[in-house]
């Protein structure tokens, strides 16, 4: 075996997909090909260990405007518009530079949207880290909170949610995943086909340096190992203020209808872009690098194709409107250059000047990478470890106070107030003041509700029903505010899917998303798989991330999440039937297994409905959906809310045939907290509680009551605000 | 009245601005480039990141084209609204005394602040100029704050100057000052009083559906504050 | 062409936040017996007429109200 077949190794192919390539090309790759084939062969690019899987997803709908395939899912929201959005991960770079990496990880998800034509319009995050006595966590969630701020409040796009958990297998792999949502006249968007042979190629945005050489897709195809310092350097750096140029340019373009075909470039930059925007064509392309714009002048050709600086766009345009494709670039004030052309032959070719320096056929890049099969093997036990942190034996009261300051259910104020949740005069519904959040759509005359759910240490209990319960979570949120979900986007965490547990999981998760998906008719229209996320302690949790779209058509009904006023009445509406297994209870007693009961989605779908028509009618005063930390955390959510009290009974529960202890801490699918008038209550079927009232959290559950103030639950909640602002 | 909305390359909040300055009249965005203003009665120079914040907030952006024009119009007494990175703008192009530094906690704080406008800041509900006020206190405005570079400093002298001339226009109230300024100014205007800067956001409090509409009160005074130029 | 750096400081008795975290952050990391820090910005440049980088100084890259600068011909 020489040095330059043992190259190959070095670039994440195995040698079987080494010898597919020789055979593809009649001949062995030079180093420009190789390069090009081992990014977009890896696991990041080609989604080797998943495509088959995902292939059982729902993805059609009479509201789908575009689906998977597209750079960004769309939704038809009515009156000639249409909602784009995606969930895509940042993982690998955020664990390495939390503040680039996050940032970057926003960079990327806008420029998705923007690539079909549409404004962005909200940002949402959702964020897993190690426990918070972790120096390494706590550096990790400073960093990605604060380069989340940075990219999106420099680009004017708000960050109206989200989520952030901490959880000790995410110690050393920690989850940056990041949702951006978008708005366009449905006949205004356009696809990725690069159409039109003899079209010019239009490279645009940033100058192309060396950032993240072999970078995302490298670090995504393997477990990050001891010697990860040294994959630093391929981190990419993300500069807002050329992105906020970049959209409005591309914008501008799209109004003037200069663009024939819009592609950003993400991960394996100009290589992945050029070959799927051929790829998605039928045709081929023509790449010459002597043209591509650089930072540093002594750049090679395969550096210029595998680069991943940010903040560029690949465009179609027809030939005698390429000058005006300038012209409108060289206005924002951000670089333009014509890189290439729209060919028929099929192949990718990379020039330099007159020489060629690559050239591959486009179906084997894009598609000719083999899929691989899981080989699932479900583990015998609980394989992630349990640590208590609660005594046993201590109070209700107690237990209450220490949930509602863990850091997954204490507020979030610390990280959302680093986020503008108002540029854009469209929100509706800040961070934590409703379960979804809402924006105003003016010029569509209705309003959308966005909400993203991740659901680690429940699937890890039991992968079909965790994933249902994060589906359903989903559309839960959305329902307390009214709306109906159109879509839904995910993000797929798991560990190394080569390894039977890990496998299992996926399958098993993937098999549940697609049922439930299609068992509430909400369609899949795209999402990301982010796998090997696995260090030396073993993998994460197996995290499958939803992002959900829903429609509303009044935003001035809208439910909040808190009680409104003295003497509303309290009730609970759905199959809420809660236990202790997987809940952070549990987690907190040391005492986590395998098992979690299967939620009835169909009932779940039906209260789904009962509440969000209510909302709509304006029945109900607040609506809440009951997640962490079961009734007991909800209920002092809604009151901690709204300053007022609540005196409850959670018989109803016993009566369903929970122990007390389940009744206020047991945790699952189905449960919405409302209040308002008795009667409004009663009709919709919702089976009473208590009434609100009084400065305390009082809670009637047989040898388990409790009697908490209000002052100190709000205490206990807030308590993350002091301590990410004291060392660790 | 005819108000110009100013925007730069990295302007975030000029199209909240414009339809902000819509609800009381006429407006327009002018692209930083354009050198002629003729034709607009009344400035708001937006929120964002202009040029990326890049040097220091509002430094590149003072040179323009634009904010020559703006710097005319406001010698002549034309009223000139500068909101958060625009406040920034003013101070960086002398307009406005002092300087906006980094926020004490050095974080971005996205929030919402009360407000104590300065007792004559704001117009009667009548629309006039208001001298005396029943109240002590001028009116309590709730309007969010967004910033990571809003900790408004001058030297000492200045201060006492800009208190004992009126200038302070609006204060965070006891409590709510989220950035450290000095003296929990919020605001500041010139000696003639056309040129009004603060660091909260009023174009994002005019809808009730959104939030408070306080921050129609910061517009009425604009317009009333000065003479059209 | 003649390079040259600038180095900009905030000016003495203004509130430096960064200097203040730098300076507190440092024992921890082992590091004892230093204070007073401050946190600027540095600019390098080509000048054709260095005679003009005071004015340059004064206009753009500082803003004298809040920062002092110093100008160093390499």
């Amino acid at each position: 075996m020489t040095t330059e077949t043992a190259k190959h190794r070095e670039l994440g192919l195995t040698d079987s997909e080494f010898a597919l390539i020789v055979e593809k090309m009649g001949r062995e790759p030079n180093v420009v090909e190789l390069a090009m084939f081992s990014l977009l062969w890896s696991e990041h690019c080609a989604y080797k260990h998943s495509r088959k899987l995902l292939k059982q997803l729902p993805t059609e709908g009479e509201r789908v405007v575009m689906g998977p395939g597209e750079n960004a899912g769309a939704v038809d929201v009515g009156n000639g518009y249409a909602v784009a959005f995606k969930v895509e991960s940042h993982n690998h770079p955020s664990a390495v530079e939390p503040f680039q990496g996050a940032a970057t990880g926003v960079g990327g998800i806008l420029r998705d949207v923007i690539a079909l034509g549409a404004r962005p319009i909200a940002i949402l995050d959702s964020l897993r880290f190690g426990e918070l006595d972790s120096v390494r966590s706590r550096h990790l969630l400073d960093g990605a909170v604060r380069g989340i701020g940075h990219y999106g409040n420099s680009i004017g796009v708000p960050n109206v949610g989200g989520e952030i958990y901490f959880e000790a297998p995410y110690e050393h792999n920690c989850l940056v995943n990041a949702m951006c949502v978008g708005l366009a006249k449905t006949e205004d968007m356009v696809r990725a086909a690069a159409a039109g042979v003899g079209n010019a190629v239009v490279l645009m945005g940033a100058l192309t340096g060396r950032d993240g050489i072999g970078g995302a897709s490298v670090l995504a195809s393997a477990e990050l190992g001891e010697g990860d310092e040294a994959k630093r350097p391929t981190v990419q750096i993300g500069d807002p203020f050329e992105e906020s140029k970049v959209l409005e340019c591309c914008l501008e373009l799209l109004e003037k209808g200069l663009l024939v075909s819009l592609q950003d470039l993400g991960a394996a930059g100009l290589t992945s872009s050029a070959a799927e925007m051929a790829s998605a064509g039928g045709l081929g392309i023509d790449i010459d690098v002597a043209r591509v714009p650089l930072r540093e002048a002594d750049m090679e050709p395969f550096e210029i194709m595998v680069s991943e600086s940010q903040e560029r766009m690949l465009a179609v345009v027809e030939p005698a409107r390429v000058a005006e494709v300038l012209a409108v670039c060289e206005k924002w004030q951000t670089g333009s250059a014509e890189i290439g052309t729209v060919t028929d032959n099929g192949q990718v070719r990379i020039l330099r000047g007159e020489e060629v320096v690559g050239d591959m056929p486009v179906a084997a890049l894009v598609d000719g990478c083999p899929l691989y099969d899981l080989e699932p093997g479900e583990p015998a036990g609980w394989i992630y470890g349990n640590r208590a942190t609660l005594a046993a034996g201590i109070s209700a009261e107690d237990e209450l106070l220490a949930l509602l300051a863990a850091p997954s259910i204490a507020s979030k104020r610390w990280a959302f107030e680093q986020y503008d949740s108002v540029v854009g005069s469209r929100t509706v519904r800040r961070p934590e003041s409703a379960d979804a959040a809402v924006l105003q759509l003016p010029e569509s005359g209705n309003a959308i509700a966005v909400a993203i759910d991740g659901n680690g240490r429940r699937v890890a209990c039991d992968p079909q029903a965790g994933t249902i319960e994060a589906v359903l979570e989903c559309a839960q949120n959305l329902a307390c505010v009214g709306a109906e979900p159109l879509g839904l986007t995910n993000c797929l965490n798991f560990g190394n899917p080569e390894k039977p547990a890990t496998a299992w999981q996926l399958d098993q998760a993937v098999s549940a998303l697609a049922e439930t998906c299609t068992a509430i008719g909400v369609p899949v229209v795209g999402g990301n798989v982010s796998l090997y996320n696995e260090g030396p302690e073993g993998p994460i949790y197996p995290t499958p991330v939803v992002g959900m779209v829903g429609e509303l058509p009044d935003p001035t009904q809208v439910a909040g999440s808190a009680f409104a006023k003295e003497g509303d009445a309290i009730a609970l509406i759905g199959p809420f039937s809660p236990t202790f297994a997987g809940s952070e209870l549990a987690k907190q007693r040391g005492a986590l297994d395998k098992g979690l009961p299967r939620p009835d989605v169909a009932a779940v779908a039906a209260a789904c409905a009962i509440v969000r028509d209510a909302v709509r009618a304006g029945r109900l005063a607040s609506a809440h959906d009951v997640s962490d930390g079961g009734l007991a955390c909800a209920l002092a959510e809604c009151a901690i809310g709204s300053g007022l009290g609540c005196r409850v009974d959670v018989q109803p529960l016993r009566d369903r045939g929970c122990s007390p202890e389940d009744a206020l801490f047991g945790e699952g699918s189905g449960g919405f907290l409302v209040s308002g008038e008795r009667a409004e209550l009663e009709a919709l079927g919702g089976v009473l509680l208590g009434e609100v009232g009084g400065t305390k959290i009082e809670i009637a559950a047989g040898d388990r009551s409790l009697v908490v103030g209000l002052g100190t639950a709000e205490s206990a909640w807030r308590s993350l605000d002091e301590r990410l602002d004291s060392p660790v | 009245m005819i108000w110009g909305v100013l925007q730069f390359p990295g302007s975030c909040d000029e199209r909240d601005a414009l339809h902000a300055c819509s609800r009381l009249g006429e407006a327009r965005l002018v692209w930083h480039e354009e050198r002629d203003l003729s034709g607009v009665d009344a400035v708001v120079v937006p929120g964002g990141f202009s040029y990326g914040d890049y040097l220091r907030a509002g430094a590149i952006a003072r040179f323009s084209p634009a904010m020559e024009a703006v710097a005319e119009m406001a010698a002549a007494g034309a009223p000139v609204l500068g909101i958060c990175n625009g406040f920034q703008v003013l101070c960086e192009a002398g307009l406005l005394p002092g300087a906006l530094l980094l926020n004490e906690s050095m974080r971005f704080t996205c929030r919402q602040v009360d407000l104590i406008a300065a007792r004559d800041a704001l117009t009667t509900p009548e629309g006039g100029q208001v001298n005396e006020r029943r109240d002590q206190e001028g009116e309590r405005l709730s309007i969010p704050a967004k910033h990571g570079e809003g900790r408004y400093w001058a030297p000492e002298e200045v201060l006492d100057a800009l208190e004992a001339n009126g200038q302070v226009a609006y204060r965070y109230a006891p409590g709510q000052n989220p950035n450290g300024s000095a003296r929990d100014i919020a605001g500041v205007r010139n000696e003639a009083g056309n040129v009004v800067g603060l660091m909260p956001h009023p174009e994002h409090a005019v809808d009730p559906l959104t939030g408070s509409t306080d921050g129609l009160r910061v517009f009425e005074a604009v317009a009333a504050a000065g003479a059209p130029a | 062409m003649p390079r040259a750096r600038v180095l900009i400081r905030p000016k003495e008795g203004i509130l430096d936040p960064q200097g203040k975290a730098v300076e507190r952050a440092l024992p921890a990391l082992g590091f004892d017996g230093i204070e007073r820090v401050h946190v600027g910005r540095m600019v390098e440049l080509e000048a054709e007429d260095p005679e003009r980088l005071a004015e340059l100084c004064e206009k753009l890259l500082a803003n004298p109200l809040i920062e002092d600068y110093e100008i160093q011909t390499l």
